[in-house]
């Protein structure tokens, strides 16, 4: 039977280094990817993660299992990722329309004609654009974001993560997702073409 | 309700975790508000595409790393099983201190031999004290010095006062203590 994610910090605590090495096998890619949607890039968020799972391991003579093992674990992640946002350690990516765009960094823009020959480019091109309108919201906005959508947790979890009560979270949320439509317009918005015709509809 | 109250129930409705009261709040009012019915939509067509970026994998020295930095970190000193939380450490850091300073304010514990002995000093010079006295008026008495030698009453052999005083028969030890 498997071992709960507690009983594993337990028994990393009681001194088996095997049970840490499951967790950090379990945990990694989760993390890696929380991260890398808090920071400019991969390699960044790599040492943010390595961090993480170095406090886990230097804490596991104090753990108590007085939470959810994945709320604790995104608590020091969340934590770790806000200070080396807010130290300005990571550069945030800016996005702003009237910025200009340098030669040799991808502009936020919807693909061209030329690029829709590529599938690939294209993918390429909307994931960017998508991380880049995440990274643009304010901090705790985007943690709560990213926590929501991509790790699906539950409002309690998420407020606990952040230290917020589930009524603020909501609000929290609602605020983040309407600056993200407003942003990502060109690729949530119905085709005016679309909207035309279901308006033509209804008249009919 | 105005499109902002009805927020928080409208996200939790949107994302399938509402409550039936905020389920209600919101059903009732996306049919009378066509502003959140297509900011419902698009919130749902946003959810899509955000789910389209795919997940990104560690590098493969990632693990490595971690047992690096764990094998890297300074070992606990000695003593660090001694103190468990530096609250704790802390703790007893002030109370010591408080033990310390509130050890200072009492009054110290006496001998009570050298206490005895002490008082029976004190007792014996406060029944002489008026022989003290006398003697110190006499000693500088002017009018005495002045006197003929032969008026001056016959010394005693040498003594000293103190030792007069303690005969009783000293200087002015007629005049009654």
């Amino acid at each position: 039977m498997a071992r709960s994610d507690v009983q594993l910090m337990l028994d990393v605590k009681a001194g088996d280094e095997l049970s840490f090495e499951m967790l950090l096998h379990k945990y990694r890619t989760p993390l890696v990817n929380f991260l890398c949607r808090m920071v400019r890039d991969q390699a960044a968020a790599e040492d943010l993660a390595q961090e993480v799972f170095f406090r886990v391991y230097r804490a596991r003579k104090e753990y108590s299992p007085s939470a959810k093992f994945t709320t604790w674990l995104f608590r020091i992640a969340t934590n770790l990722a806000l200070n080396a946002i807010r130290d300005g350690r990571y550069r945030q990516m800016q996005i702003s329309i009237d910025a200009p765009v340098a030669e040799d960094e991808p502009a936020f823009q919807l693909p061209s004609r030329e690029a829709r020959a590529d599938d690939r480019l294209i993918e390429r091109e909307r994931n960017q654009m998508i991380r880049g309108a995440i990274l643009t919201l304010p901090e705790k906005q985007r943690a709560a974001v990213v926590l929501h959508k991509y790790h699906d947790m539950d409002y309690a979890e998420i407020g606990k993560i952040l230290g917020c009560s589930e009524s603020a979270l909501k609000s929290l949320l609602f605020r983040a997702y309407e600056t993200l439509r407003v942003q990502l317009a060109l690729l949530v918005a119905r085709p005016a073409t679309q909207a035309a015709g279901e308006g033509k509809r209804h008249e009919l | 309700m105005s499109c902002e109250k009805i927020s928080n129930a409208l996200m939790a409705y949107l994302d399938g975790r509402a409550s039936a009261q905020e389920r209600s709040i919101a059903e009732a009012h996306l049919k009378v508000c066509a502003a959140c019915q297509e900011r419902a939509e698009e919130f749902r067509r946003l959810w899509q595409v955000m789910a389209e970026v795919p997940a990104v994998e560690p590098s493969l020295a990632f693990d490595a790393r971690v047992r690096q930095r764990i094998a890297a970190a300074p070992r606990p000193k000695f003593w660090a099983w001694m103190m468990p939380a530096p609250r704790f450490a802390v703790s007893v850091a002030l109370l010591v201190v408080l033990s310390i300073w509130i050890g200072g304010r009492q009054p110290r514990s006496v001998n009570p031999q050298i206490a005895t002995a002490n008082s029976e000093e004190q007792f014996r010079m406060i029944k002489d004290l008026g022989v003290l006295e006398n003697y110190d008026v006499l000693s500088n008495f002017d009018a005495l010095s002045d006197l003929p030698a032969s008026s001056q009453p016959r010394q005693a052999p040498q003594q000293s006062p103190q030792e007069n005083l303690h005969q009783g028969n000293g200087p002015g030890s007629g005049s009654g203590a």
